[in-house]
């Protein structure tokens, strides 16, 4: 098991820049700048983008007050609030109704509140606004105090997308040519990007109603396409959606909503869904599906994930110890998952495999807690729950967010890298600290999905900037003499770690 | 009526046997439903105690049991309709005049005759059931005047016998309209159980829904003519009416909410006890069926994949067999290696080539089909009249597959006929769209090119104009405009092409996956021999779709149904194909990547496919 005490000492002054012969090299390093690739980074601020101040619904305390007549209210109320809205406009309007019915609905609404109330207190996640629920359950770092809200690499061309505080999504080419700015009436809240494999111009994206589907031609020199380029995908009850997985063949794509037990899988070229249910957990927050399609990740709001194979739509229950499953990538050959659960500082493994019939328990692979790193300007912590986890696509790094404590100044989120050697036993090595700028701290990251010379990671930076951090390695098998002896070396500094690291060897 | 082929051993075999389980499961369930049922109607709020005990005995009642064994017998004949109707391709109606002529088709009106039948008998068990004031025809009573004690008509029981029949018919009806009896396969397999227990919420509210309407549509239909059976049935039977109490057919007596509770509950149970046998059957039907690839025995060789797929004359024979083959080449190793076998002796790659050809020219039939479409479809996006389609040369190509969307749209009267009845592909009426699949050459019956022709549908109005002052002639216009079968119902012409078209994506789908695992598992190289007509067929199709939906009205997408048992997959079925199309090519053309630069295919499709590669398209 690898602990973040044998990491080499993060480097506090200077942005990471890129890692070649095994050392992240930081930009104290002189004559590193030319190494930089060709990718845009651009940088966003909360200043330029004005996010909105308040839900269209309260807009009404803007206008004067007109009364209409009761039924117009009721319908109005019906249609902003539904069920609850009608009830509260009765009761509220007592005088002008029969008084039976105002007692009769103020009944039915106490009623409702109650079970609502007792339906809560089993799923505590259920009392959560819209907008709470997304920021607590999507996979950005502190989303909605973010200027970038999501992000998502395509999966075969030099093309991102970016998802911002003002709900417009930017989508960026690796050449100089416009970057289309998609804006829709439903796109609200994004929590979740992701593109269409095996497929040039589809992206979608998970709203605080809605699912879209956004079509952009790739030869199109439009930087406003039209919102008739997007398909609004909606099925009653089912929304926030937080999570969003295409099948790696592009043909399937499965949604997930915390307040939905069932998830969605959309035929969506044919606008039809097949709902999924399964009852315990009261939701589902998070998807992953395996590179190879044979398996996708279902983690529920409670202690409790699902493992479901994608022939028969059947599913494994795993259930946790303590809190619900945060955060979860798969190896590239869709044979291990390696998750993170809230309240619990360790990667956890679970190894499928087609002959044994999967796994029987989960084996904890890397343990995170907090670890102290002296440094010029004072100790540095880092350590602590892992926000998401990202693992390149050949396997060969393991990116870990992990969270840090806003109270304490010395502590911030910070990524920490890992090498990843699946045989002759899966083992996590360490690589190092990903840093940013002085004061920024990292929110997102992900991996590019095809980069040539090893493995490229994008990180979101608090300050809005979105950076990418290459890792030159030539694949396979390097893991082999050098690389401890590199991180003993680096370690050396550090007495703390060292008895953890020699405990390793021996 | 009940004409099934019983020669394909596929038929004999798989599709007999899981219509009779969908039959037998419907019947077991019965008893679970009649149970709920008698629960719901006997409901009384403020006498729990006394509620369930008199539905237990109500339950074991000979009367109960009797009811039972005669729903058995409806649910047994709906499942023989469900067998006999069963269509996996739609008819689409492209004008209103061919709705109308489905509606009035002679099978139809005996299908509607049927389910009013079965629609009274359930009615009459639900009545027996609910007891009380509903139970029975003739009731007791005093007459005002003498005072002898007489049998008087039961206007409860005749109200709800007549709501059978009005549920029966609108079921019969709008199973024509919103195709009730079209059968399509779910985006992903699963196991019978779970599905079931995943469409049952969404059986249980379209019932109820569609009861809703259907109470309010009859209270409203028999307020205006509910004494014309009242006064039939009584005088033929002899009845009294009991002047005593209060008609149905006033305001004050439909508005009973008992009697309108009852009525929607039985109209439910109607509902359901049809809707689940129509679910059953449909997730029996779409059961993936996996066939062997290849065969040790030679007596087994007709039912193996590369036989069955060639096959024409079994529609869900062919369907499933497109379905096996679409996942084995995502989920099967093993049988995708015995697809790139050689024949033992000799040598020769049979399985493949087989496969290969029979998916390439389902392909390449949708795009003649679709060329004939664009040509003969004018700049307005309507169909051209007769005269100037025949003068287009799409006579020069063969009649079965071009010509056949079109005089059927064109002389709407012909799709009209066809609606949901498919399985007999040899009779005239049979559904153009399934006798293209099958490859049947079109009769041109002199009777159809009669009614089609323009000009007697526009002599029908100047005659009638004659006579008549020249606001009814304006009415006439208004009318003709309606039913003229030249007046094509937006977008419907761009569904009926695109009606067969899941068995296209499978196509797509199984050939891309195979070609696509071929690249790693393809020993002898089998694949690479077919591989430039593979991707030049692709692409072709390709540029036929993409012209399709520059056309008017095919790219609109259609209203979704909100509740419906009747599926509406077949409308976007058109979009659908055009993802699977475009995946398809992607997963070529990412998997060979550079190698297919060696590929020997025309400049022009290789231009196309480098889009691909470059992600442009």
């Amino acid at each position: 098991m690898c602990s973040l005490g044998v990491f080499p000492a993060p480097v506090t002054a200077a942005q990471t820049l890129f890692e070649r012969n095994n050392e992240l090299l930081s930009a104290l390093h002189p004559g590193e700048h030319s190494q930089a690739c060709d990718l845009p980074s651009p940088q966003f601020t909360r200043d330029t983008l004005k996010g909105h101040s308040r839900p269209e619904s309260s807009s009404r305390s803007v206008f004067l007050d007109q009364r209409d007549t009761l039924w117009m209210r009721s319908a109005g109320a019906w249609r902003d609030a539904g069920l609850y809205g009608l009830l509260d406009e009765i009761t509220n309007s007592a005088e002008e109704v029969p008084r039976f019915l105002a007692v009769g609905s103020a009944c039915v609404l106490a009623l409702l509140r109650w079970a609502s109330s007792f339906h809560g207190s089993l799923f505590p996640h259920l009392t959560l606004s819209s907008d709470e629920m997304v920021a607590e359950f999507s996979q950005m770092l502190d989303w909605s105090d973010s200027a970038l809200r999501s992000f998502a690499w395509h999966p075969h061309t030099d093309k991102f997308a970016v998802a911002l505080l003002d709900d417009s999504i930017k989508i960026y080419k690796s050449n100089s040519s416009p970057t289309p700015t998609l804006k829709h009436r439903c796109q609200r809240s994004v929590c979740a990007l992701q593109w269409k494999p095996l497929c040039g111009s589809a992206l979608a994206v998970a709203c605080q109603s809605c699912l879209l589907i956004w079509h952009v031609d790739p030869a199109s020199l439009s930087t406003r396409p039209s919102s008739g380029c997007a398909q609004v995908l909606s099925h009653p009850g089912h929304s926030p959606i937080t999570s969003i997985a295409w099948s790696p063949t592009g043909s399937l794509l499965v949604s997930a909503s915390p307040v939905d037990t069932s998830m969605m899988v959309w035929d969506v070229a044919a606008e039809s869904a097949v709902p999924l249910q399964r009852v315990g957990g009261g939701g589902v927050t998070y998807l992953s599906w395996s590179p190879d399609g044979s398996r996708l990740l279902a983690a529920t709001p409670s202690a409790l994930f699902r493992v479901w194979e994608t022939r028969m739509w059947t599913c494994e229950r795993w259930p946790c110890l303590k809190g619900s499953c945060q955060s979860a990538c798969w190896s590239p050959d869709g044979g291990c998952l390696l998750l993170s659960m809230q309240g619990e500082r360790v990667i956890y493994a679970l190894t499928f495999s087609d002959l044994t019939g999967g796994p029987k328990a989960a084996s904890v692979v890397a343990d995170l807690s907090e670890t102290t790193f002296p440094g010029p300007d004072g100790d540095l912590t880092v350590g602590g729950e892992v926000c998401s986890l990202s693992w390149d696509p050949r396997g060969e790094r393991l990116a870990v967010l992990l969270k840090g404590d806003s109270q304490a100044d010395n502590h911030p989120s910070v990524i920490a890298v890992f090498k990843t050697r699946s045989s002759p036993v899966f083992e996590l090595l360490p690589c190092g600290f990903v840093m940013g700028e002085a004061g920024a701290e990292p929110r997102f990251m992900q991996f590019h999905p095809h980069f040539q010379h090893g493995a490229l990671l994008t990180v979101c930076w608090s300050d809005g900037r979105i950076s990418h951090v290459p890792f030159y390695f030539s694949s396979a098998g390097l893991l082999g003499g050098d690389s401890p002896q590199q991180a003993l070396a680096s370690n050396t500094t550090n007495p703390s770690s060292n008895k953890l690291y020699t405990e390793q060897i021996s | 009526m009940f004409s099934l082929k019983q020669n394909c051993w596929f038929i004999r075999k798989v599709v007999i046997w899981r219509a009779v389980a969908s039959i037998a499961w419907s019947v077991l369930l019965l008893p679970v439903t009649s149970a709920v049922f008698v629960l719901l109607s006997r409901f009384s709020l403020f006498h729990p105690i006394q509620w369930i005990s008199e539905c237990t005995s109500l339950l074991t009642a000979s009367s109960t049991i009797f009811s039972l064994v005669v729903l058995c017998g409806v649910v047994l004949i709906t499942g023989l309709f469900n067998l006999e109707f069963y269509t996996l391709v739609p008819s689409i109606p492209c004008s209103r005049m061919a709705l109308l002529g489905t509606v009035l088709h002679p099978r139809q009106c005996v299908h509607s005759l049927v389910y009013c039948t079965m629609g009274m008998l359930v009615m009459w068990c639900a009545s027996v059931t609910i007891g009380g004031r509903y139970s029975t025809l003739g009731i007791p009573c005093k007459q005002s005047e003498s005072g002898e004690v007489v049998t008087c008509l039961n206007e409860y029981h005749l109200f709800l016998l007549l709501a059978g029949a009005f549920m029966g018919y609108s079921h019969s009806f709008l199973g024509v309209v919103k195709n009730m009896y079209y059968v399509s396969f779910q985006p992903i397999q699963q196991y019978k159980y779970p599905r079931f227990k995943g469409c049952l919420p969404m059986v249980v509210k379209c019932s109820v829904i569609q009861s809703l309407y259907s109470a309010r549509n009859f209270a409203a239909l028999y307020f205006f003519f509910g004494y014309v059976p009242k006064t039939w049935i009584s005088s033929t039977l002899h009845l009294q009416i009991d002047s005593s109490l209060q008609p149905l057919d006033s305001l004050t007596g439909l508005l009973d909410f008992s009697l309108l509770y009852h009525l929607s509950i039985s109209g439910t149970f109607l509902y359901f006890t049809w809707y689940l046998t129509v679910l059953l059957f449909r997730i029996y039907v779409t059961e993936a069926y996996s066939f062997p690839v290849q065969s040790t025995f030679t007596e087994d060789a007709e039912q193996c994949l590369p036989k069955v797929l060639a096959e024409t004359n079994t529609l869900v024979m062919k369907f499933l067999a497109l379905q096996d083959l679409a996942l084995l080449s995502q989920h099967s190793l093993s049988r995708r290696l015995e697809v790139f076998s050689l024949s033992q002796p000799g040598g020769h790659p049979h399985n493949w080539n087989a496969i290969s050809r029979e998916c390439m020219s389902l392909l390449s039939e949708l795009t003649q089909r679709l060329l004939a479409h664009q040509d003969a479809v004018a700049s307005n996006g309507r169909v051209k009249s007769q005269s100037d389609v025949s003068e287009t040369p799409r006579l020069s190509v063969p009649l079965r597959t071009p010509g056949s969307v079109f005089t059927s749209s064109v002389g709407g009267m012909h799709s009209a006929l066809t609606a949901p009845f498919t399985p007999d592909v040899d009779s005239p009426f049979s559904s153009p769209a399934i006798r293209r699949l099958v490859g049947q050459q079109e009769p041109r019956s002199p009777w159809f090119g009669t009614v089609q022709s323009p000009h007697i549908m526009r002599r029908g109005p100047k005659l009638w104009s004659a006579s008549t002052g020249e606001t009814a002639r304006l009415k006439l216009s208004y009318l003709h405009k309606i039913f003229s079968s030249n007046v094509q119902l937006p977008e419907a012409s761009s569904q009926a092409l695109f009606a067969d078209s899941q068995a296209h994506i499978w196509a797509l789908q199984g050939l891309s996956h195979l070609v696509a695992a071929s690249f790693s598992e393809d020993q002898f190289g089998v694949v690479q021999t077919t591989l430039p007509s593979i991707l030049s067929c692709l692409v072709v199709l390709l540029e036929a779709v993409d012209r399709h939906f520059k056309l008017p009205h095919a790219s609109s997408k259609p209203v979704r149904t909100v509740c419906s048992m009747g599926d509406s997959t077949y409308k976007t079925l058109r979009f659908a194909l055009r993802a699977a199309l475009k995946t398809a090519i992607y997963k070529i053309t990412t998997t060979f990547g550079e190698h297919l630069n060696a590929v020997n295919i025309s400049t022009e499709h290789r231009k196309r496919l480098q889009q691909f590669l470059e992600f442009k398209e």
